[in-house]
């Protein structure tokens, strides 16, 4: 027994792949778009073809007489109950009709073709009502109003004010005053919303679903249902991707629970690809009006910054993207004085929710391409614009984000150099002529990555158990949507408990089985669920060895895990097996205990309180991307040819993974900066098909470079700091500011398209400013 | 109903026949009738690629495909992969690369690339990304499909 264990190599920081990868490539996941249960019915949503409407007459005799039909339902059949934020969305509407995503009736049948059949035979006559579509007009006392116990069509305000902002003004040498607009886009997750429910003879729910947030999903799907949120069990198969979408109730889910409930059957609910252009949220689009100041040295004064926000017909997630764009326009850069104000304007557009990035797209978008116009104005380059106004680690933002380990400067500093910038920013500026030009361009920002606190808890509960053979099951609340969280813990744990990754099962499908978790979101999975496991592993690994000292007769400080032993930590000498250990624990009489821990781990951050102050997360992290891209002037046709990444992430835990959220985040942010654009005109969307919507595809990623900035931030796991949606979030102003660099256009109406870039050189209207 | 037909072919290397609506499509053939659920159905509409199989060697989109016009083919999806003690090369990359995020694209990807090698053993980076331009992955951002193409490449040459 005096086998010597090799000191292992530690997990953290090196490429593992996924462990649901072979899964994966084999086509052997299934979905709940997959899935197929005993006896279950096909659901389908009778949209309505109307932006603002009254319904006059909904007849479903004929539909519910098709054979083979189970149940067609209406308004009228479930409660006027809302959801979503304002709940203002009841599932199926009566009576009125605000935009063209209504569900106005659902049926459930044997086949997909029985159902569309049954669809096509209900009957609806409406009268049209007064509609409207931008956020301006419908704050006007004459607009139709489209929510009674909401006047003036306003869904939500956010204000902030600190510092005077006519004494910033005063002192100004510069004043900028700018308008963007910022569009629709929306998720295109590969996977189709879908959802399947079942009602047990008990009559609760289960309920297959997409949701990224099971835990309070049950709580805002309860009410709608009539029924208790105890009685809602979440059962979560793997996703065809998420991205933020799926953090609400929509729609879709309680009435296929509706269907369910009615039909006594397993009910399952698949979008098509057109549904999910049009009925899935989108990004929040923003009308951002800004003021803001400098000095002649280049220090900010003020910002003054004024949004409007398309609420569309109902409310979700979308409307309160201010709350993260406010902690831009405020902290990102040394801003003494600021004003923010937003509001959110009903009208009969669809509606948008959460989308990675959550308000910082657009914030960023507006605050990265007006720092470059900001420094063009007092004469400065730039970078040295930029670090004149970068914090310092230690240094309070206005809202009260504790910028402890500051890397702002660095981030900028270290993509300067590592790009050649200021030399080549120079030298395109100077080329005026030729049909390709290039540009170089920087953006930055700052995201909370220590979790958000917006809800009472920011945490994540963890429960790890060992079984005889020392294999390790690892129940966390966070759940996985193909960002990877499941590779995260399993090294974590096996980094703790010196087992191998094999030993390990996470197990985060089910919400009867698994603690609270607020949801992904908010870039902290990784730090929050990442904690969690680790301080679970740390508890488990405690008892073990307080269990070995007393069976080997060693103090427990002097002991370790390793290699699936316990080992003697100075010279690495084996004491005894782990399953042995555990064996010799578990059938140890009067005495005998199993390896059962559980931990709930909150962050150390606090909710905002009056004037939105707070230090909301438990860590921040700023980016520094910096485009390189090409311009053709026939054209306008822009094409991404480098990106440079440097982020402070803390620590990397997993090299393969964070490359992977970081090339998505990419590829969505050029998409957002170049090509999709989700066209809603008078209510109804143009373009529902990935013909018309254009998404990256791989001939448009560019080259990737990376630099990481690792300083270990003290509260994160192993350091760690939540990293994935800085990069949805910076990639399109660099784009933008390096167009500007190659051709000398802004473009503050993104997507910068072919046609916006052709006309603003060659004339014609919708350009950009010159 | 009227005109269904009786169509034949061999899938996954095994001789099958089966009768269809005229108007059905492969993809919803292969799902329903054989319940081989690799390839997706992302759009329907042939824009996405996730729906990816091999019909006589060539990468089809199945859910623009009459199933009617399978007959007498060779069709192989993604499930025809799965045997023997080995993944297959391109398989095995993905899974080393980090090519697999949520997986939703991932069948038809796969498929993709199973024809693109055979076709050009050694393609080229700008071959490589053409070849996906088909495909859409909301992900992976592309980068790491590439590198697990450029792999599996490497092995299949070498073995
Ligand atoms: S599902 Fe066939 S191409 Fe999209
Ligand atoms: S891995 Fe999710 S779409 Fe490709």
């Amino acid at each position: 027994m005096m086998d010597q264990i090799a000191e292992q190599i530690s997990l953290i920081g090196q490429r593992i792949p996924k462990p649901d990868g072979a899964a994966k490539v084999l086509g052997r996941t299934q979905y709940i778009n997959d899935m197929v249960l005993h006896r279950m019915l096909i659901g389908k949503i009778l949209r309505t073809d109307r932006v603002h409407a009254r319904i006059l007459r909904l007849d479903i005799s004929k539909a519910a007489a098709l054979p083979g039909v189970h149940a067609v339902i209406t308004g009228d059949d479930t409660p006027m109950i809302g959801i979503g934020v304002n709940k203002d969305n009841p599932p199926l509407k009566s009576g009125t009709v605000r935009c063209i995503r209504d569900e106005i009736a659902a049926v459930a049948a044997e086949t997909e073709a029985i159902a569309d059949q049954a669809l096509a035979l209900i009957e609806v006559e409406y009268e049209d009502l007064p509609a409207v579509f931008d956020p301006a007009e419908a704050l006007e006392d004459s607009a139709p109003q489209l929510h009674e116990d909401k006047p003036g069509n306003v869904g939500l305000s956010y204000n902030i004010s600190y510092g005077d902002i006519a004494a910033g003004e005063a002192e100004s040498d510069v004043v900028l005053d700018e308008t963007y607009d910022l569009h629709y886009v929306t998720h295109c997750c590969m996977g189709p919303g879908c959802v399947l429910a079942e009602f047990d003879a008990m009559g609760k729910l289960t309920i297959y679903s997409q949701t990224q947030y099971p835990y309070n999903f049950k709580m805002d799907l309860a009410p709608t249902l009539g029924i208790h949120p105890g009685d809602i069990r979440v059962i979560q198969p793997p996703v065809g991707g998420a991205f933020g979408s799926k953090l609400d109730v929509y729609p879709f889910e309680p009435i296929c629970a509706f269907l369910a409930q009615k039909t006594r059957r397993p009910v399952k609910l698949v979008f098509s690809r057109e549904e999910e252009f049009i009925a899935s949220p989108t990004r929040q689009p923003v009308r951002a009006h800004i003021r803001a100041g400098a000095k002649k040295d280049g220090t900010l004064t003020f910002r003054d910054v004024n949004c409007l926000l398309n609420n569309g017909g109902y409310t979700s997630w979308g409307a309160t993207v201010p709350y993260v764009m406010m902690r831009t326009f405020s902290g990102h850069f040394r801003v003494p004085n600021v004003e923010f104000k937003s509001t959110a304007v009903y009208t009969n557009n669809p509606f948008a929710g959460s989308f990675r990035g959550y308000g910082n797209v657009q914030a960023t978008y507006v605050t990265a391409t007006l720092m470059d116009k900001m420094a063009e104005a007092v004469g400065m380059n730039p970078i040295a614009f930029r670090l004149k106004n970068a914090q310092e680690p230690g240094e309070v933002t206005p809202q009260g984000s504790l910028l402890k380990d500051c890397a702002l400067a660095d981030c900028i500093t270290i993509a300067a150099e590592k790009t050649d910038f200021l030399k080549i920013y120079a030298a395109n500026a100077k080329v005026e002529t030729g049909r390709y030009r290039r540009g170089i361009g920087i953006a930055t920002s700052l995201h909370n990555a220590g979790g958000a606190k917006i809800h009472k808890s920011d945490g994540c509960g963890t429960i790890l158990t060992m079984d005889d053979y020392a294999r390790v099951t690892l129940i966390t609340g966070a759940s996985e949507i193909g960002q990877g969280i499941d590779a995260v813990i399993t090294q974590i744990v096996a980094e703790e408990l010196g087992v191998p990754m094999a030993s390990i099962t996470i197990v985060n499908d089910d919400s009867a089985i698994g603690p609270w978790d607020v949801g992904v979101h908010a870039s902290r999975t990784t730090f929050i669920a990442g904690n969690g496991a680790r301080r679970a592993a740390i508890k488990a690994k405690a008892q073990i060895l307080a269990a070995a000292s007393k069976e080997a007769n060693v103090p427990a400080e002097e002991m370790e895990l390793r290699g699936g032993h316990v080992v003697q930590s100075d010279n690495g000498v084996s004491i005894i097996r782990l399953d042995r250990l555990l064996r010799a624990m578990h059938f140890a009489g009067e005495d005998a205990e199993l390896v059962m821990v559980t931990d709930y781990y909150e962050p150390p951050s606090e909710p905002e309180g009056d004037n939105h102050y707070g230090d909301m997360s438990a860590a921040y992290a700023h980016a520094a991307y910096v485009a390189e891209v090409e311009v053709d002037t026939m054209t306008g046709h822009v094409r991404v040819e480098k990106m440079t990444v440097v982020q402070d992430v803390g620590r990397v835990v997993n090299g393969l993974g964070i490359e992977g959220q970081i090339e998505g985040g990419i590829a969505m942010s050029i998409g957002y900066g170049l090509t999709e654009d989700l066209r809603i005109e008078k209510g109804i969307v143009k373009n529902p098909s990935f013909r018309d919507y254009k998404v990256a595809t791989a001939p448009e990623m560019p080259e990737i470079a990376y630099h990481f900035i690792e300083n270990d931030t003290p509260e994160g796991p192993f350091g760690a700091k939540g990293i994935a949606e800085l990069p949805a979030i910076v990639p399109a102003p660099a784009i933008a500011n390096a167009v500007y660099n190659a051709i000398g256009v802004r473009f503050d109406n993104p997507p910068i398209t072919p046609e916006k870039v052709a006309r603003a050189l060659h004339g014609g209207q919708d350009g950009g400013d010159q | 109903m009227s005109s269904e037909l009786e169509i034949s072919f061999i899938l996954n290397g095994q001789a099958r026949s089966l009768i269809v609506a005229p108007s059905a499509v492969a993809l919803s053939v292969l799902r329903d009738d054989f319940d081989l659920t690799a390839a997706k159905k992302a759009c329907g509409e042939g824009e996405c690629g996730a729906c990816t199989i091999i019909v006589d060697g060539a990468s089809v989109c199945s859910c623009i495909l009459y199933a009617a016009d399978l007959d007498g083919r060779n069709v192989q999806t993604v499930e025809g992969l799965d045997a023997g003690d080995t993944l297959d090369p391109v398989q095995a990359a993905f899974i080393e690369t980090g090519a697999v995020q949520c997986g939703y694209c991932t069948p038809g990807m796969v498929m993709q690339i199973k024809h693109l090698l055979a076709e050009n053993p050694d393609p080229d980076e700008a071959a490589i990304r053409r070849g996906l331009e088909g495909n859409i992955c909301r992900c992976t951002g592309y980068s790491k499909i590439i590198d697990a193409v450029k792999s599996a490449a490497i092995t299949m040459r070498a073995g």
